[in-house]
């Protein structure tokens, strides 16, 4: 693509939940730029990833690392395994600035997880930063902000 | 109430000297006498100071399953209330925090009342004239519980208004309380941002237990922390690159059973001990710039290198407690019923160290005790599994007998071998005697 229009920020925002919906986790690895963050804070409006605790906040690594995870032989929480399902309200492009090759969306989805006989619904709201970088689009930071990120939870093992 | 009810007899036969009786886990009826006995004859942690630090300045919470609201009265000293109006049983706060100015007042009938508890004012009170109100125990106002401690800015309370004294009942272990609040060169603790709320569907002993259970880490825990020491092996990366911090703290729970059984484990009477009397799974963290500095400012050198080489593990406080001293951790396991548990993990500032130190206390917090942790959820499977499979007629009672030896003495401090289960067993003979300490009956 030379510039990405509206409808491809979009379609982004919709491949990448279907690829943790179909479990091609390793092609959503590659979404992300070597020195991005996946965020969920754990206080409504949260200002700091640092400094109080966050449910996640995860570089390359830390994605990696849970992916490889989920992938074991002795993953005691994933026997057997969780599965996912993303209902996505159609993405706003909050910033398109080709200039800078920088992009900003912001969605309002629900999440469904479940696992054995339990299933959880969440309601949450995920903001992608995405960049140009060769010609392709790439996720430098995402914040995911649950309606009820305050509230007790029990497991919550794929992301969101 | 069932066959337990006021037979302590049938309670003290729940605890043997190295086997306890799955009731303790399962049964409802044994989770009620807990609530009515054990929770409060015990000193229990309610808050920190910080989480109220001015005049109005309330926080609610539960001791056991009750509610209660700590609250900064007009004097600047901490009280403890229950939460409920004295007139119809209404809450009187509900939000996890905030501020209610010189009183409190109920929002459905305007029953209002000092931050100390007492009654201050009833609207249309003539309605009460020659009725006797005086005599109830209404007009006595938001009851306070039995006994409340400030100890360096952690709260305790007693719901019982007799009991055992604070210090009595916690000892030496105090110790571990000091290191941690010693850490900060002002010698002060803040509590930072809200804690994670971790809802377990598992008795909360099986958490407390798990607390100096050294033999599970490197089994339930190699999916992490051996998938991550693998990931950074096979990792592409110069000569000589550092460790990220993500990996100084996750890494060390694949250390072998020969690394925990050197670290030590310490008992202390009434149910408290920790691991990692000698050495931790927190010992070889990176030193964060400038901060031994401030520590030698403050404390001189031999007093800082002593706080700094204290690196214990986890101590637990009987009940329902457990604190990280080189983490500057507090993780409360609340009971809500024999099978469901609540766990808030909070973290705190070291006053005037460098914020470095607390990115990594953040850091801990969230890769090992949130919900969304790693770590975690192959705890919480194993939890919930035992819950279920305690169920199970095979078996009617739960192995606790690692490097037993007859005769043991609760009583006497000891510092043993760091695979021992003697804290698991100190547990249970302080549960039976706090379970029955206000039962009746023959000793």
């Amino acid at each position: 693509m030379a510039f990405p229009t509206r409808d491809d920020l979009i379609d982004f925002v919709y491949e990448e939940a279907r690829m943790l919906d179909d479990g091609r986790f390793d092609e959503w690895l590659d979404l992300w730029t070597p020195d991005s963050f996946y965020w969920m804070p754990l206080d409504y409006n949260q200002k700091d990833d640092k400094h109080v605790t966050s449910l996640l906040h995860e570089d390359a690594f830390m994605r990696k690392l849970r992916i490889e995870r989920f992938k074991g032989e002795r993953t005691f929480s994933q026997k057997p395994k969780t599965r996912c399902h993303h209902v996505l309200q159609r993405p706003f492009v909050d910033q398109q600035d080709d200039d800078k090759g920088e992009y900003v969306t912001h969605t309002s989805f629900q999440y469904v997880e479940t696992r054995l006989d339990d299933q959880i619904l969440l309601a949450a709201t995920a903001r992608h930063e995405l960049k140009l970088v060769d010609g392709k689009l790439k996720i430098t930071h995402k914040r995911v902000d649950l309606l009820n990120s305050d509230a007790a939870f029990g497991n919550i093992q794929m992301f969101l | 109430m069932s066959r337990y009810a006021s037979d302590r007899r049938a309670i003290e036969a729940l605890v043997r000297p190295t086997e306890v009786h799955r009731d303790i886990y399962i049964d409802e009826d044994v989770f009620a006498l807990e609530m009515k006995h054990l929770f409060a004859n015990t000193w229990v942690f309610v808050g920190h100071e910080s989480q109220a630090p001015n005049k109005g300045d309330y926080f609610t919470t539960e001791i056991g399953t009750q509610p209660v609201i700590m609250v900064r009265h007009s004097d600047g000293e901490i009280h403890v209330l229950h939460n409920r109006c004295p007139h119809k049983g209404t809450k009187i706060a509900i939000d996890r925090s905030g501020n209610t100015g010189k009183f409190f007042r109920c929002p459905y009938h305007a029953w209002s009342f000092k931050t100390d508890g007492c009654l201050l004012a009833i609207p249309l009170r003539k309605g009460y004239k020659d009725t006797g109100l005086e005599e109830s125990q209404s007009v006595k106002g938001m009851a306070p519980v039995g006994a409340v401690k400030n100890y360096r800015g952690f709260v305790f309370a007693r719901l019982n208004p007799d009991g055992p004294d604070f210090d009595s009942f916690f000892g030496d272990s105090l110790s571990s309380i000091d290191n941690m609040v010693d850490r900060s060169p002002e010698g002060r603790l803040e509590v930072a941002g809200p804690p994670l709320r971790y809802m377990h569907r598992c008795n909360w002993k099986m958490l407390v237990e798990n607390q100096t259970d050294t033999c599970h880490p490197m089994v339930a825990h190699e999916s992490s922390a051996g998938t991550a020491i693998e990931l950074w092996e096979q990792m592409d990366k110069p000569e000589g690159t550092r460790k990220p911090m993500a990996m100084e703290v996750i890494a060390p729970f694949m250390s072998p059973y020969e690394f925990f059984e050197n670290m030590g484990i310490r008992t202390w009477p009434n149910g408290h001990g920790h691991t990692g009397v000698h050495h931790s799974i927190h010992s070889d963290y990176s030193a964060i710039p400038g901060y031994f500095e401030q520590m030698v400012a403050a404390y001189g050198e031999d007093r800082a290198k002593a706080i700094l080489g204290e690196n214990r593990h986890n101590t637990v406080y009987f009940p329902n407690i457990m604190i990280k001293g080189p983490i500057q951790q507090l993780r409360l396991f609340k009971p809500v019923a024999a099978n469901r548990t609540l766990v808030e993990s909070y973290i705190y500032r070291l006053v005037g160290a460098p914020d470095m130190l607390l990115e990594r206390t953040a850091m801990y917090n969230r890769l090992i005790n949130a919900p969304t942790s790693m770590v975690g959820h192959d705890d919480l499977e194993m939890y919930e599994r035992a819950q279920e499979g305690l169920h199970s007629d095979g078996l009617e009672w739960v192995n606790v007998q690692r490097l037993y030896t007859q005769g043991e003495d609760f009583d006497e401090i000891a510092v043993e071998n760091g695979t021992t289960e003697r804290q698991m067993r100190n547990q249970f003979h302080a549960w039976a005697k706090y379970m029955t300490m206000t039962m009746g009956g023959d000793a």
